[in-house]
């Protein structure tokens, strides 16, 4: 059970380890932290995450990534969404409180329908934006990668690649060695403050 | 530096312009030989032959019958010249390897409009306003006399297919041009037609669509109705790209040039108008349906009796419930068989879906597909399919100047 929790939680891009959490490399442009992250995809990695002030275009090619899952959740959501507006108008205008409205049925499938839609996107999109929220691991107040104050820069002018320590391949000395060698500097070790 | 020439005046409606394919640069020129449009010419012919070898047992049908194809083409032809139109006003990218095609479809105007002319021999047997003695006595027809009267409605087609035929020239003109002198001004000026196009373009297709199916039964009206063949319009051509790139890759042109991406992309759009067209025809039905006012609901009633009813359930199954949940994947999308034979099935169902505006109007007391609509039907689509399939293959297969056209060739979905 705490196995199967831990790997969710990886599948999130949130790494247990204590007391290191990984290690963490600057690389000099887009283009290198493209060549690191597929070079370190290859090398076996499978816990380690990239941090740019932008989107790299490839890069989701370079990790490893499949498509998104999202779209399942917003289905589900959608469907949810449609199964509900159709009860509602139901059980409110057929069961509940039937008014008799110029001769019209209670319950009927045609002006059911916009109602049915605006439920169908409305459930959809919450299905999205939760789903998007879930499968990232969201909302996260804190990371450990927030004990290097080079990290700050993530979000400004510096790429960083972290590999976690929780992977399966991850060796201190040498993943450190590969970092480096794929052209990664300030090299740091994360590790949890005494 | 080479210039666009004419061709000669007699071939004006199978092209306006002399042949630059052999200009075009190795990976866009046509590899292939005639059948890509000898084989649709062949089954178009033969077709049309028996088509209107109908006319001689069943004048009435065949001409209910060749209105139905003929729309249908018509639409095809609208929406290429609206998918032209949006690439150039929104400076797309991504579609410029497969707006030739687009382009290709789009002189199909004139053709069209020679096409048309059996349709002005039976306005006696389609149109019940034509006939003088029924609309005196009728005070509702009486007064729609100023609109709907012949020599009107024929200025009006006039008039129609002036436009289009105008914008198609322009819009075709220009891009050839471009591959020929590489002129930068040509994407400003194909804008500029552009937005001049989208606005008349508009007008002339809900009128169209008015006159043509609409006034079939000139009781009925509907505001929506415009839209509504717009939206089936604009979903055929998203599928019948999708189609065409596949015929011509499937005989070895394109290679790496239309991709996946372009495909999925195609899938996208054409799921997205299968969606706006069940917008469309809802909200229409259910206004109709709110309203309850007899001289609005008769027409759904006669498409809602008689075996109609079974015509429209496979409408809304056909035309949206089995093409969205098909198309919402993405797998589907980029696979080619898929999307291919899901475009095939989204093209008859546009077929379908204007012989049901049109057929109860003939048949109210019993639903039929009649073996004239179905040989009207592939004769015109044949004909006019292989007509643009050889102007297509004349030229470069991608506007192969464009300044674009290097992002389109390396699009990639995200």
């Amino acid at each position: 059970m705490k196995k199967l929790l831990a790997q969710i939680k990886a599948s999130m891009g949130i790494y247990e380890s204590e007391p290191v959490y990984g290690l963490l490399a600057e690389f000099a442009d887009p283009g290198a932290l493209l060549h690191a992250a597929s070079q370190v995809r290859e090398a076996g990695y499978r816990h380690f995450d990239v941090h740019s002030p932008f989107p790299v275009h490839g890069m989701d090619k370079a990790m490893g990534l499949g498509n998104s899952l999202v779209g399942f959740f917003t289905l589900g959501g959608g469907i949810t969404g449609f199964a509900l507006a159709y009860w509602l108008q139901w059980w409110t205008g057929a069961v509940a409180y039937p008014l008799n409205i110029s001769g019209k049925p209670f319950f009927a499938i045609e002006p059911s329908i916009p109602i049915m839609f605006e439920l169908t996107v409305l459930f959809a999109a919450f299905g999205a934006v939760a789903g998007m929220f879930a499968l990232n691991g969201l909302p996260r107040p804190h990371s450990p990668l927030f004990y290097s104050r080079n990290f700050t820069r993530a979000t400004d002018d510096a790429f960083f690649l972290h590999i976690a320590a929780s992977d399966k391949c991850f060796d201190l000395e040498e993943t450190r060695q590969l970092l480096a060698d794929l052209g990664g500097y300030h090299v740091e070790l994360l590790a949890a403050q005494e | 530096m080479a210039t666009l020439k004419k061709s000669h005046i007699t071939q004006c409606l199978l092209d306006p312009f002399a042949s630059t394919g052999a200009d075009a640069p190795d990976a866009f020129r046509y590899k292939g030989d005639w059948r890509i449009w000898g084989i649709p010419l062949l089954v178009g012919a033969l077709g049309l032959t028996s088509g209107l070898s109908g006319w001689l047992a069943d004048p009435r049908q065949f001409y209910f019958s060749y209105l139905i194809g003929w729309v249908f083409c018509l639409t095809i032809a609208l929406g290429a010249l609206f998918f032209v139109l949006i690439q150039h006003l929104t400076r797309a990218r991504w579609s410029i390897v497969v707006r030739r095609m687009a382009e290709a479809l789009l002189w199909t105007f004139p053709l069209l409009a020679v096409l048309g002319i059996p349709v002005l021999f039976g306005l006696h047997d389609l149109y019940h306003w034509t006939h003088t003695e029924a609309v005196a006595a009728d005070p509702i027809l009486a007064g729609k006399t100023p609109y709907l009267n012949v020599p009107f409605f024929l200025i009006r087609l006039a008039v129609y297919f002036l436009v289009w035929s105008l914008l198609a020239y322009h819009l075709y003109r220009n891009s050839l041009a471009q591959d020929c002198t590489g002129d930068a001004d040509i994407p400003a000026r194909q804008r500029k037609v552009s937005a001049l196009g989208l606005a008349a373009g508009a007008v002339t297709t809900a009128f169209a669509s008015f006159d043509l199916l609409m006034s079939l039964d000139p009781h009925w009206f509907s505001t929506i109705f415009g839209v509504y063949v717009f939206a089936g319009a604009f979903m055929s051509i998203h599928a019948l790209l999708a189609l065409c790139a596949m015929m011509l890759q499937g005989v070895g042109n394109l290679k790496g040039v239309v991709t996946t991406e372009h495909y999925q992309d195609l899938g996208k759009l054409t799921f997205a108008f299968v969606v706006f067209w069940t917008y469309i025809a809802f909200s229409q039905y259910m206004l109709i349906w709110y309203g309850n006012i007899p001289e609005e609901t008769l027409w759904y009633r006669h498409r809602l009796s008689h075996g109609w009813e079974v015509h429209s359930a496979v409408l809304l199954l056909g035309h949206f419930v089995v093409p969205f949940f098909l198309l919402l994947s993405r797998a589907v999308k980029r696979s080619r068989l898929f999307l291919g034979v899901i475009c095939v099935w989204l093209l008859a169902m546009q077929w379908f879906d204007i012989h049901w505006l049109a057929a109860p109007v003939l048949h109210p007391d019993a639903a039929t597909i009649h073996f004239l609509d179905v040989a009207n039907w592939l004769g015109l689509f044949g004909i006019v399919l292989g007509v643009s399939m050889y102007r297509l293959v004349r030229h470069s297969l991608v506007p192969c100047r464009s300044p674009g056209l290097d992002d389109s060739l390396h699009f990639e979905n995200t």
